[in-house]
């Protein structure tokens, strides 16, 4: 039994307990119980199971007095932890920030929590969201629950990706119903394509930022991490909405993203960007993106060809953009207020002993770089420029969509790698957001959905991306390639990792 | 007025320009609904955006945007409908977010004028370069703890307008009016209380100076957040004649910031690192553009009151006043509106002005009262001309009048009244008293007779002495001379 | 372009991250290879183009001048190193 209920969906768990045949908080110890198992993975960095029994426990009483509030009530999930959770450590995967507790609570978990949903506890994730593979976070790395069957990394522990990968690991491990992730550059569409999750990050304004500790704020956005489309769609009405605190979410109302499943990709034009190559890209990423065409075109979709000429250049200007923005977002880490503290003799000597013991590598590397491309002399030719070529690419999105309703392409160049891989430079590791910076860049609603697996037995997902605040169609598009795929996620037995 | 400092090279003259930082008179801060009010319990007034704490984000005040408008407005200057926030980042204990959110390269405010109003009774035109928005700081303190320094956050993220001028200023004078006038400009607009006390206004004071005649801008320097009117012209003279001194010496002056120390007379460089400046402005992601539209400044411009420029013009062509004293009693809007209930429908405006200036002012600067805290309304003070022109009193008794009203707040007509002050006009009576003075002076008299008229003085006085001040001076003199050149 | 030890070490500096001087060839090695990388963004052609801050297409939303926050010291000061009498503490800045 205990098992079986981590074996649902959001979908299934709801109608489970609004027929009365568990409650929430077996639902919810049944998690809890998962992760105390799978600990081997490092999901979380702060498991919350009493704060989750209680939640569990209102959620019932709530739904015995039929004020049940609606689709997530009840529903076990797990929190990224870059979202400041009032009166429980908020960390962002930084030295910096242990032993942080918020006193407040971000605007998208605040939501999650009034929808009634049960935090299990903080999910693991790359230093201040920074990396692709969890192998960043100052609390170790998290595991994918994934093995390769064959191969070079068959039977190594591999990453789940990054930098939402203990939301990706704990989705795919059956730790939590839903998770939430953020997505700057592609970190919830990665790690969900490396653990064979739904991964969907909403258009840029969709949901607040406020109470997320800020990575690149022209860039950051929070989504859904779930096991299946209709999951996705059911937790961002949750999670979404305008916010009067975030100046840049935008003042409209959320759709039903539900209520928009089930209608099929008949007649709708799906375009298939030339440009989503790479070096190296093996080749059943390319076979099962042209598969995911064919399903589409199956199911009565029109195929289109089209060009977004300046997809090669997203990926440096992403990484201009994204160290510039947080290498000022994260000068507010600096020892005074919150946070760590390394003395030194004088204000300056404390600074810079807090931040470079309280920063990794990683962040310290992007910190300088967008230092360097703000500072005088660089600012024109690195960051003006960059912002430029941002408008470049945001066109090519808009010229696309005047002759197709969604894009379909790879979401990451290769399947979870080894946690042991050595990268020779941070580039090679950069490279892993190639196919999600684009949306990104340009603000647009983009998907990740598990399409099939790899020779070796790894899961694969294609990306679909739509115009800004067409997430109906987005999740549309992405149910039937869902459907057409027919991926089942292993159950993974505890322990295995 | 040219301020010429004389070395021993020659003649040199000093370029001041002026960044004056003005707090805008909201309830709360630019980014936060926290509190603005000055003198509360340290980080009482904070919120958690303030104290930037991980994932705060900031939200615009719309009265904010609209005093700068008004300001800009005011200062006859150009509005950017379109304007961006920046962030100017560099680290300091009071400044929590490591950036301070402000406008760079589109403020909402451009080339502007400020008009002074010099003590000749001319005027002298003073660019704006631009003035824009931007938080303030935080306040560290240096000396409670002999290890640490104590933050405290209350005004951090308070409204700020930076009001840059052109460098267009020749004189620590010049730079007092100009100070004193944006000051009168603000208070006039009610966009900032211009309270420099209590730190609502306080100036950057860029200086530099170059040989007269030339009209090379040499390395300036700038000294830092002076708070007074009169700090702001110390401290120009004192660094002007350092620079002069040290380019004579065969020294250079090199651009840096410098701190003004009012105890020692001095202003030294403030302690910095070799690259310290670089302060990385970019735009804020957190902040859309501000885009306003010609009918919203429209609409703030029509709500503009008259400002003291306007005034002083109107001053001098309806009440025949003088340039000075137009432009003293335009210098606050309160002095204005009480000179204006003083004149009234009809008295004389110029004498209206003159007690004013001169017997207002300086009852109250001896009481170290405002205008707004007379003990004399502009009512009663009107009411004291009256008594004059209807010839009720004499000027003199009306200042003693006046001086009584200013203690008791009573009507002059009360005063007069109680203390039988009514002016002697009766002819008999005056007649009386004056021949009674000249029966009992009769070398007085026989002076005046043998040619020495300035004795008609004398007499004079001793008739009115003899009335206690009360007769009719025009009388008297009338009557006196008739009397002695019997 | 070759980055230098000392362009690391004021960079460093200026972000506030102490880097001790064993590390700054590796350091200007990396960020050299970052730099040279985002390089090829010169061949795009940007004339006229108007720089992106951001993808939101809305105006600045503003609020109303009111007092709403604030007043919530302990909140505050609850995750600060060495609070003292209601005040953050920082090691002695001398002016
Ligand atoms: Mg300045
Ligand atoms: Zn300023």
């Amino acid at each position: 039994m205990t098992n079986d209920l981590t074996h649902l969906t959001i979908a299934s768990a709801r109608d489970g307990l609004d027929a009365g045949d568990f409650s929430s908080v077996e639902l919810t110890a049944a998690h809890s119980a998962a992760i105390e198992k799978s600990r081997d993975l490092n999901a979380f960095i702060t498991e919350t199971p009493e704060l989750a029994q209680a939640a569990a426990a209102a959620s019932d009483a709530r739904r015995a007095n039929g004020a049940a509030l609606g689709a997530m009530d009840g529903i076990p999930i797990a929190m990224k932890d870059l979202f400041c959770t009032e009166g429980v450590q908020s960390t962002a995967g930084s030295h910096i920030l242990e032993g942080f507790v918020p006193q407040y609570e971000s605007t998208v978990s605040r939501n999650l929590k009034e929808a009634g949903a049960v935090t299990l506890g903080k999910a693991n994730m790359d230093e201040f969201a920074m990396g692709s593979a969890t192998l960043t976070s100052y609390f170790g790395n998290t595991i994918n629950p994934w093995k390769a069957s064959s191969g070079p990394n068959a039977g190594k522990d591999l990453v789940p990706g990054g930098s939402s990968g203990g939301s990706s690991t704990a989705i795919s491990a059956r730790l939590a119903l839903g998770a939430t992730g953020t997505d700057t550059g592609g970190s919830i569409r990665q790690p969900a394509s490396f653990t064979g999750t739904v991964g969907m990050k909403p258009t840029y304004g969709r949901c607040s930022r406020w109470g997320i500790v800020a990575f690149a704020s022209s860039l950051d956005q929070a989504g859904p991490m779930t096991r299946t489309v209709r999951d996705a769609a059911i937790m961002l009405g949750a999670m979404a909405g305008h916010d009067p605190m975030d100046s840049t979410s935008t003042p409209m109302d959320v759709p039903d993203f539900e209520s928009g499943l089930g209608k099929g990709v008949k007649g709708l034009r799906v375009g298939v960007p030339a440009e989503y190559t790479a070096d190296g890209m093996p080749e059943e990423i390319t076979a099962l993106w042209q598969q995911g065409a064919d399903w589409l075109k199956d199911q009565g979709a029109e195929i289109v060809e089209v060009s977004l000429p300046h997809t090669k250049y997203a990926l440096p200007t992403y990484y201009i953009v994204a160290p510039a923005e947080a290498s000022s977002n994260l000068a507010r880490y600096d020892g005074v207020r919150y946070g760590l503290r390394v003395d030194g003799d004088s204000l300056d000597e404390m600074y810079m002993n807090t931040r470079a013991e309280g920063f990794g590598d990683e962040v310290q590397r992007r910190v300088m770089i967008g230092t360097y491309v703000l500072s005088a002399g660089y600012y024109d030719a690195y960051y003006v420029k960059a912002q430029k070529v941002r408008t470049r690419i945001a066109g090519d999105f808009t010229s696309a969509f005047e002759n197709v309703d969604v894009l379909l392409a790879p979401t990451a160049p290769s399947p979870a790698f080894a946690i042991d891989e050595k990268f020779d430079d941070p580039i090679a590791m950069y490279l892993n957001d190639i196919f999600t910076v684009p949306a990104s860049l340009a603000g647009l609603p983009a998907i990740s959905v598990p399409a099939g697996l790899t020779s070796d037995g790894l899961p694969l997902g294609l990306q679909l991306i739509s115009p800004a605040f067409d997430e109906v169609t987005l999740f549309r598009a992405a149910e039937a390639l869902e459907q057409a795929a027919g991926f089942e996620l292993p159950i993974f037995g505890p322990g295995e990792g | 007025m040219s301020y010429i400092i004389q070395g021993d090279t020659g003649d040199w003259e000093v370029v001041i320009g002026l960044e004056v930082h003005a707090q805008i008179s909201s309830a709360s801060k630019l980014f936060s609904g926290s509190s603005t009010e000055f003198g509360a319990e340290p980080n009482t007034q904070v919120s958690l955006v303030d104290a930037a704490m991980p994932g705060m984000l900031p939200v615009l005040n719309a009265f904010c945007v609209e005093q700068a408008v008004k300001t800009g407005l005011g200062l006859k200057a150009q509005i950017n409908l379109h304007s961006v926030f920046a962030r100017k980042n560099y680290f300091y204990a009071d400044l929590p977010q490591s950036y301070q959110i402000s406008q760079f390269e589109l403020p909402i405010v451009g080339k502007g004028v400020v008009v002074l109003d010099m003590p000749d009774g001319t005027t002298r035109d003073i660019g704006i370069e631009r003035l824009h928005m931007e938080q303030d700081a935080g306040k560290s303190m240096h000396d409670q703890d002999p290890r640490r320094s104590f933050i405290d956050l209350n005004r951090s993220g308070v409204a700020l307008m930076e009001i840059v001028s052109d460098p267009d200023l020749r004189s620590p004078e010049e730079a007092g009016i100009y100070v004193r006038k944006l000051r009168s400009i603000l208070r006039y607009l009610e966009t900032c209380d211009g309270n420099m006390e209590q730190g609502s206004m306080r100036a950057d004071v860029n200086v530099s100076v170059r040989k007269v005649g030339t009209d090379d801008l040499n390395t300036r320097c700038e000294i830092k957040n002076v708070n007074s009117v009169r700090f702001i012209m110390q401290s120009i003279e004192i660094e002007s004649q350092r620079q002069v001194e040290l380019w004579e010496s065969g020294g250079e002056v090199v651009q840096e910031t410098r701190l003004f120390d009012p105890a020692k007379g001095e202003t030294r460089s403030m302690r910095s690192k070799e690259f310290a400046h670089d302060y990385r402005y970019f735009p804020d992601p957190d902040l859309l553009p501000l885009n306003l539209t010609q009918d919203y400044v429209d609409d703030i411009a029509a709500t503009l009151p008259e400002l003291p420029d306007e005034k002083k013009e109107r001053y001098m062509s309806d009440f025949g006043l003088s340039a000075y004293d137009a432009g003293v009693l335009v210098v606050d809007r309160e002095t204005g509106t009480y000179y204006e209930a003083v004149v009234g429908k009809g008295r004389d405006a110029k004498l209206a002005a003159n007690w004013v200036i001169t017997n207002l002012f300086g009852a109250l600067n001896a009481k170290s009262l405002s205008i707004e805290e007379s003990p004399v309304s502009a009512d009663q003070l009107g009411q004291l001309l009256d008594l004059m022109a209807d010839d009720t009193i004499n000027g003199r008794i009306a200042k003693d009048v006046f001086e009584d009203m200013i203690e008791t707040s009573k009507d002059p007509a009360v005063i007069v009244e109680e203390k039988g002050l009514k002016q002697v006009t009766d002819t008999g009576a005056i007649e009386a008293a004056i021949d009674d003075v000249i029966a009992n002076s009769p070398d007085q008299v026989a002076q005046f007779r043998g040619g020495n008229e300035k004795i008609a003085g004398w007499f004079v006085g001793q008739v009115m002495k003899a009335t206690q001040g009360k007769a009719n001076p025009g009388m008297v003199n009338k009557l006196l001379k008739e009397k002695l050149s019997d | 372009m070759a980055l230098d030890r000392e362009t690391v070490q004021r960079i460093a500096y200026l972000a506030r991250i102490r880097v001790n001087d064993d590390r700054l060839d590796q350091i200007a090695g990396e960020l050299d290879g970052i730099l040279g990388w985002v390089e090829q963004l010169s061949e795009v052609d940007t004339d006229g183009v108007a720089p992106m801050t951001s993808v939101a297409d809305v105006l600045a939303p503003m609020r109303a001048d009111a007092i709403t926050d604030g007043d919530c010291r302990d909140k505050v000061l609850a995750n600060a190193t060495e609070p003292m009498e209601g005040f953050f503490t920082v090691p002695k800045v001398v002016e």
